[in-house]
């Protein structure tokens, strides 16, 4: 597919790739990650990416959530091409533009859970006590956790986790949500639990939801499902949801 | 600002062991020189008080070149009659002088008419001596009813040591013979009246005799001053007084120089070993501090370099990382500085309640151990900064990591 890059916000496409290349220097022999893909997702998307382990999903998402940058190609978030980023810019559009769920929860375990939904709005310095303290709890509700707010990661259950990881992610209002594995350290389920709550999300809050996953069953709840092998998309379904 | 350091203070609280170790570690630093630093001080200021007010005086007044001769008491080095004048009125208009005492000193042999002995004697006036030196009294042996006046025309005080070397007592005479300043040999018969101690300890010959006496022996028209020893309202005011003492006495040809307790006796280098004590304490303090603080936030970053990596994605600036990581140290050093000030301070009243007493040379002193505030500053700032110093490297490190790589480690 030929595709114009704009690069100045023009474009309608919420996350645009062109022909995105990056090479890893593992040793003395170069290993490449992605080979010259191109993409555009769209706003309030429910996206997934599907590949066997190794084929460039993490990589993909990390480009997608500017915190690593391509070997070579562009890459434009919302309409800015964070290439052109350095470190505190980065850092500031990821805040305002993007949210994170990781394979492996990711929470402070110091932190309650309450505490570590609030978190990011603490570090990013936006909400005075009583909106953060209502947008929170609003959170909390929408993924069913309100009543373990007080409660240390160690003693909730991995699903309970993800979904304080899903609420933490959304906390921010961001446009895009990306989501590693989310559901890799998660019986059948409570996986399926929490691809039912980000798709609410998306729903709801008009988020789009990026996710990789290599379980062939999660997989039928995307709307749009691209297939990586090695580094390349192989294949691209468009599909309705559940 | 504010949310970083709820942050910060809420980690530190959380992970209680580690901040209980490491606070633990700087506190006990604090503890030890606060405490060891009171009982410096106040040992110091305690020997000082007792050179001060039982022989010296805070500072003395001589003639120019007598301090290089002090050991053979040259009595033609003394204040003219008009000097001293000058100086009794210069003294007079000082607020900070509480008192002054003229005193003759010089060096005379003893005799009970068996047995002969030398004598280093100082001519004082009783009343004048008595305020100069307040606590000289107390190293009187025998019936003093008044201090004020505790020597009168024909009376000696005589050194322990002597009394014992020449098989005195106290109500016998005794022959006191001694050359003046022209070459001319005098005696005259004196009562003993009392005993002196010596500050330290029974080696001392040091007797007094009242000035009329020291006059009379030496064949002075007047009393020709020797030395003029000066005591002060506050002891703080030392170095102040001096200097303008100093200032005033700075004329090319003055014929008066002024010194400090300090200048004049082998009790001040003791007085520095005790401050060279005091300052290799607050370095050992130093580098507790330095390294407590640099490795437990060095093992804070590499434990928390997940969080790190997740504080960075959410989109945490590296300068906000930076900071909540120097807060983290700076608090750490707070937390354990304020309650080693704390303990330390109430080890010290504890020591004040109970009273530490001991001798020194002939005299008992009672320590009350205390601190000054300057110097509890001093260990807050110095603890503060090491803390903020020893902190940075860490946390620039975990500001400086790159996002996507500390989500990865494992």
């Amino acid at each position: 597919m030929d595709h114009e890059f704009i690069g100045n916000g023009a474009s309608m496409s919420l996350i645009e790739l062109e022909n995105v290349t990056k090479v890893y220097q593992t040793g003395e022999v170069p290993v490449r990650a992605l080979k010259g893909i191109s993409l555009q997702l769209e706003k309030k998307s429910f996206v997934s990416f599907i590949g066997p382990s190794g084929s460039g999903k993490s990589t993909l998402l990390n480009l997608i959530g500017v915190l690593d940058k391509p070997t070579q190609g562009n890459i434009l978030v919302n309409g800015t091409d964070v290439n052109k980023l350095d470190r505190a810019e980065a850092a500031a559009f990821r805040g305002r533009t993007i949210g994170f769920v990781f394979q492996n929860f990711n929470l402070i375990p110091v932190l309650t859970v309450y505490e570590n939904v609030e978190y990011p709005l603490l570090m990013l310095g936006r909400l005075p006590l009583k909106e953060r303290h209502s947008r929170v709890m609003q959170l909390l509700e929408k993924v069913g956790m309100s009543d373990q707010k007080e409660k240390y990661p160690n003693r909730i259950s991995g699903g309970q986790k993800q979904r304080v990881a899903v609420a933490r992610a959304l906390v921010t209002n961001p446009q895009i949500v990306l989501a590693d594995e989310p559901t890799a350290n998660l019986d059948h389920v409570t996986a399926f639990k929490i691809i039912n709550i980000m798709h609410e999300m998306t729903n709801e809050f008009g988020t789009t939801f990026i996710f990789s996953t290599h379980d062939p069953k999660i997989v039928g709840e995307a709307e749009i499902l691209h297939t990586l092998e090695d580094g390349t998309i192989v294949n691209t379904e468009y599909r309705k949801a559940g | 600002m504010r949310n970083l350091i709820i942050i910060a203070f809420r980690n530190l609280f959380r992970n209680k062991r580690r901040t209980l170790l490491t606070s633990s570690l700087i506190s006990f630093g604090v503890i030890i020189v606060v405490v060891f630093g009171g009982l410096a001080i106040s040992f110091k200021s305690q020997m000082v008080g007792v050179l001060t007010n039982t022989a010296m005086g805070d500072l003395q007044i001589h003639a120019k070149g007598y301090v290089e001769s002090i050991d053979n008491q040259p009595l033609n080095l003394t204040l003219s009659g008009m000097e001293l004048a000058k100086v009794e009125t210069m003294l007079k208009e000082m607020p900070e002088v509480a008192a002054y005492s003229p005193r003759i000193k010089f060096g005379a042999m003893i005799s009970n008419y068996a047995q002969t002995s030398n004598i280093r004697l100082s001519a004082v006036y009783p009343e004048m001596e008595n305020r100069t030196v307040p606590e000289f009294i107390k190293r009187i042996r025998g019936d003093i009813p008044n201090p004020e006046n505790f020597l009168k025309p024909g009376e000696i005080l005589v050194p322990e040591n002597l009394m014992k070397g020449l098989s005195l007592k106290t109500g016998d005479e005794i022959v006191l013979v001694a050359t003046n300043k022209e070459g001319s040999v005098n005696a005259i018969t004196l009562l003993i009246a009392a005993v002196t101690e010596n500050v330290f300890g029974p080696s001392g010959k040091d007797g007094y005799i009242h000035i009329q006496d020291g006059q009379a022996l030496l064949r002075m028209d007047q009393p020709e001053i020797v030395e003029i020893a000066i005591h002060l309202q506050r002891f703080d005011q030392l170095n102040n007084v001096f200097v303008q003492l100093k200032k005033k006495f700075a004329a090319p040809q003055a014929s008066i120089e002024v010194h400090t307790w300090e200048q004049l006796s082998p009790f001040a280098s003791i007085a520095r070993i005790v401050d060279l004590l005091v300052i290799v304490v607050k370095f050992i303090l130093i580098s507790i501090v330095l390294v407590s603080i640099l490795n437990i936030m060095t093992m804070s970053v590499y434990e928390r370099i997940s969080e790190i990596g997740t504080i960075a994605a959410i989109g945490t600036p590296p300068r906000r990382i930076l900071s909540l990581f120097l807060i983290e140290g700076f608090a750490m050093g707070l937390l354990s500085t304020v309650v080693g000030i704390v303990i330390g301070l109430s080890i010290l009243w504890l020591m004040n309640t109970t009273k530490i007493d001991f001798t020194f040379g002939q005299m008992n002193v009672s320590l009350a151990p205390s601190i000054p505030a300057g110097e509890i500053m001093w260990v807050a700032i110095i603890v503060m900064l090491m803390s903020l110093f020893a902190g940075f490297q860490p946390a620039y490190k975990a500001s400086k990591m790159e996002p996507v790589d500390a989500l990865g480690h494992v």
